[in-house]
């Protein structure tokens, strides 16, 4: 079978370049297939991560030529020429393929965690299937934080120490609507979440490899959610005197 | 580079209890000793949230009676007893059983969410071999929302999580244990934890096999260290074959299809559209045991009746296409975009693929403690719950209520400690200098052509069906492996070099691969997992005994232990 030719970034924190590999092309092969090829064949140096191999695990994100991809659910067969893959960018370089992502969870760590409310009475829950149905949604989220890389607020004004993301967009939006949840996050919202700071291109939406709709399912609920609370002026007074979650149909 | 390696010894750390892997049980057993005051550090591999744990489909078994309501722990106890052919650990199925329910309520007091019953419960789907709709899930990707609600709960429980650690190697101080040293993968710097028990969640061994559904992570490490700590091993012999594979294209080979695709209505066919499980299971169909189903499509391939790359048909189209994308999301994408087979129309190809290990480290049922005081495992690294077959969604219950149990008597052993065990460090100098070799030296085996080759001989020395003369061939060619990866050669640097980090994975599954001949060698039957060609029927006086494998000095040493005899009010339940 033919070769195809890849050009894999190699480098790290000091620099690096594009270095043109040929890999054997087999039958239904994907990016992530090339790259263990040349990491097995021809340099057992190249890093990359990767665990499922069948995207469940959002760990092999790229960028292949140009766009945020999972290489294991990218085909080889999609191009014509030449492959680039190069890491994600948005986040510091480790080595190669290797990014370093902690930044996630750190921001995953300032999220207040799902929390019940005190009066929940002990035992199995009922819980309704159009109230949990929608969640399912936020919770398939696999982290692969493509949609990190690609936001405009992160990746072109640097906007890491301002706004978390559309990740965590989802995942508030997973928490803040869970029938048994207590808590309200709008302050977080509107503080270190940085919810005001997406102007809503959906650019998220368009590489996520769950199909979520990030924008129109999360951050639109969870911005109108925010404007109740703080621009709503019954709302605000509300909060003045320390109200936690209001009920809401959403 | 070499400053690098030389510059800091070790970055060292101090906690009670150190838990190794973070997938379900490894984040069970860290929230576990955490609520118990103690200290706790847990590593992984990965990063968070990515272990072989989120690649679970199909659900979690639990009798909760929710869709079934005679469904009970006496019937979950028996249909698990007889998937493993009744050389499980009865207490750890009792146990297993029993608390299965509560774990899974804990995990939805915790945010997690499953698919629901019309009037707001849990729901319950069937599965391979359980008697009732058992297995509760959400879509095909309950695995994730474990591991999801798990890690969440974790990270806000005041654990310490280094991510990306690779741990070699635990540290004793005489019997007991005093830690483990490892390296960070990112940049390949030697860490030193000092803790007073140490947790094995360190999962499977799938990918000493070629075609596996396991992930580049499943090499065993922790069952080998174990051993190399003197730990009992048991059961290694048992290596589940999961029926459902994908099979082409040939990058996706091994790939899982998850059980709940015939949990769901799906039906397997032959090449000549037969429904081939009516020959070998008339009873439960498709939806019988793992081992029963994956023998009948290998016996199916072998008579010349397979699919056309070597499997057989698995077909769900009957169940119309909103239903499939509705139930099996996951995989109805995998297909798509993998495949390019829309399983709401065509049927898809499937065969065997490597899974699950029943075997591993010999625990005591209700503690998870290993034959070395202070070490612990729980999950797919621990054997004993099992036995010779595991029934599809028991493993996540089984993560959970062992994680739970082995965290919490990990921190309870600490409490009783008198003394805090010493590290030596001379034993942590000696595996560094075992981890740097491969960058010293005349060697030329490159780790990667080691592993394909170990992979091979697994695949056709120790496959689904066994003979004796195969075995024992697979055997010396293990051993040949053995002396050419103490020449083992890599280029480059500390800094994130798969091909390094790949060395010591070598010798860990070689280890393995070793105990799973000699075990295998030595049970001359049929059962479960284990189908001996030369030995096809079950023998009774074989049922009841377990395989137990040691290190006796260099050498490996195996040798037979009583089953656990089964309390009379127990059997009856397995008779029923």
């Amino acid at each position: 079978m033919a070769d195809a030719t890849f050009q894999v970034f190699r480098g790290d924190a000091e620099g690096g370049q594009l270095v043109p590999y040929q890999v054997p092309i087999t039958e239904g092969m994907v990016v992530l297939d090339g790259i263990h090829y040349i990491q097995g064949h021809l340099d057992g140096t190249l890093a990359c991560r990767w665990n499922c191999k069948a995207a469940k695990c959002g760990s092999c994100s790229a960028e292949v030529n140009g766009r945020p991809r999972l290489m294991c659910k990218t085909r080889v067969d999609e191009f014509a020429g030449p492959i680039s893959v190069r890491p994600i960018k948005v986040f510091p370089l480790i080595k190669d393929l290797v990014t370093d992502v902690s930044w996630n969870f750190r921001m995953n760590e300032q999220i207040p965690p799902f929390t019940p409310g005190p009066d929940e009475a002990p035992g199995p829950w009922r819980m309704y299937r159009e109230d949990v149905e929608r969640l399912f949604e936020f919770r398939k989220c696999i982290e692969c934080f493509l949609c990190q890389d690609v936001c405009h607020v992160l990746r072109e004004h640097d906007g890491l120490d301002r706004y978390m993301g559309p990740r965590f967009m989802v995942r508030i939006a997973a928490l803040e609507m869970h029938p048994k949840d207590s808590l309200s996050r709008t302050d977080l919202l509107r503080g270190r979440g940085g919810i005001g700071f997406c102007n809503i291109t959906k650019c998220c939406e368009d590489v996520c490899p769950e199909h979520i709709h990030i924008t129109d399912n999360a951050i639109i609920p969870l911005k109108e959610r925010m404007a109740d609370d703080y621009f709503d002026p019954w709302r605000a007074l509300l909060r003045m005197f320390g109200r936690k979650k209001e009920p809401r149909g959403t | 580079m070499a400053g690098r390696v030389e510059a800091g010894r070790y970055e060292t750390f101090d906690q009670d209890v150190l838990v190794i892997g973070a997938g379900g049980a490894g984040l069970r057993a860290a929230i576990a000793a955490a609520a118990s005051g103690l200290s706790v550090t847990l590593v992984c591999k990965s990063l968070l949230g990515k272990a072989h744990t989120v690649m679970a489909e199909g659900g979690i078994a639990a009798a909760l009676g929710n869709v079934d309501p005679k469904d009970n722990w006496q019937v979950h106890f028996a249909d698990t007893s007889r998937g493993g052919q009744m050389i499980n650990d009865y207490r750890m199925v009792e146990i297993f059983a029993k608390e299965a329910p509560d774990r899974v309520y804990e995990l939805e007091r915790w945010g997690g969410l499953f698919d629901r019953t019309d009037d707001g419960r849990i729901l319950q789907r069937p599965f391979g071999a359980h008697t009732y709709r058992r297995l509760c899930h959400v879509g095909d990707r309950t695995g994730l929302e474990l591991i999801r609600t798990l890690q969440d709960r974790a990270v806000h429980s005041g654990i310490t999580v280094h991510m990306e650690v690779t741990v070699t190697r635990l540290l004793k101080d005489a019997e007991r244990i005093a830690g483990a040293v490892g390296y960070r993968r990112e940049d390949g710097r030697f860490l030193l934890f000092r803790a007073k028990a140490v947790v094995l969640a360190t999962g499977g061994w799938g990918k000493v096999y070629k075609v596996t559904s396991n992930s580049w992570e499943c090499t065993g490490d922790g069952c080998a260290m174990a051993y190399e700590a003197g730990a009992e091993l048991m059961d290694m012999e048992m290596v589940q074959f999961h029926p459902t594979g994908m099979v082409w294209p040939p990058g996706v080979r091994g790939i899982l299809v998850t059980e709940a695709v015939r949990g769901e209505g799906g039906i397997l066919r032959n090449a000549k559209g037969e429904r081939f499980m009516e020959r070998y299971d008339p009873k439960k169909l498709d939806l019988s045991s793992r081992d029963v189903v994956s023998r009948s499509i290998y016996k199916e391939v072998q008579a010349g009746r397979g699919s056309p790359h070597g499997g057989a048909f698995l077909d769900i189209t009957h169940r119309g296409a909103e239903f499939i994308k509705k139930k099996l999301p996951s995989m109805y994408e995998q297909f798509r975009s993998l495949a390019d087979i829309d399983i709401t129309k065509s049927p898809m190809e499937v065969a065997p693929t490597v899974h699950y290990v029943m075997g591993g480290v010999r625990v005591e049922a209700g503690t998870g403690a290993s034959s070395v005081p202070g070490l612990f495992a729980a999950g797919e690294v621990a054997a004993g719950l099992h036995g010779a077959n595991r029934l599809g969604g028991n493993s996540l219950s089984d993560l959970l209520v062992f994680g739970r149990r082995a965290g919490e008597h990990a921190a309870a052993y600490v409490k009783g400690l008198r003394m805090t065990p010493r590290v030596d460090e001379r034993q942590a100098d000696e595996e560094r200098a075992l981890l740097l070799r491969p960058f010293e030296g005349d060697g030329r085996e490159s780790p990667f052509a080691l592993h394909e080759e170990l992979q091979e001989v697994m695949g056709a020395c120790a496959g689904i069906a066994r003979t004796g003369a195969q075995l024992a061939e697979g055997l010396a060619k293990i051993e040949a492996l053995q002396q050419r990866a103490e020449r083992l050669r890599v280029a480059g640097s500390l800094l994130f070099n798969p091909g390094w980090h790949a060395c010591r994975d070598v010798h860990f599954m070689l280890t393995l691969c070793e105990a799973i001949f000699r075990s295998a060698i030595e049970r001359r039957e049929s059962r479960g997992a284990h189908w001996r060609l030369d030995f096809p029927d079950p023998d009774p006086s074989w049922g009841a005994k377990n395989l137990v494998v040691s290190r006796d000095g260099e050498a490996m040493r195996v040798a037979t232990r009583p089953v656990p005899q089964m309390p009379a009010e127990l059997t009856a339940l397995v008779k029923a």
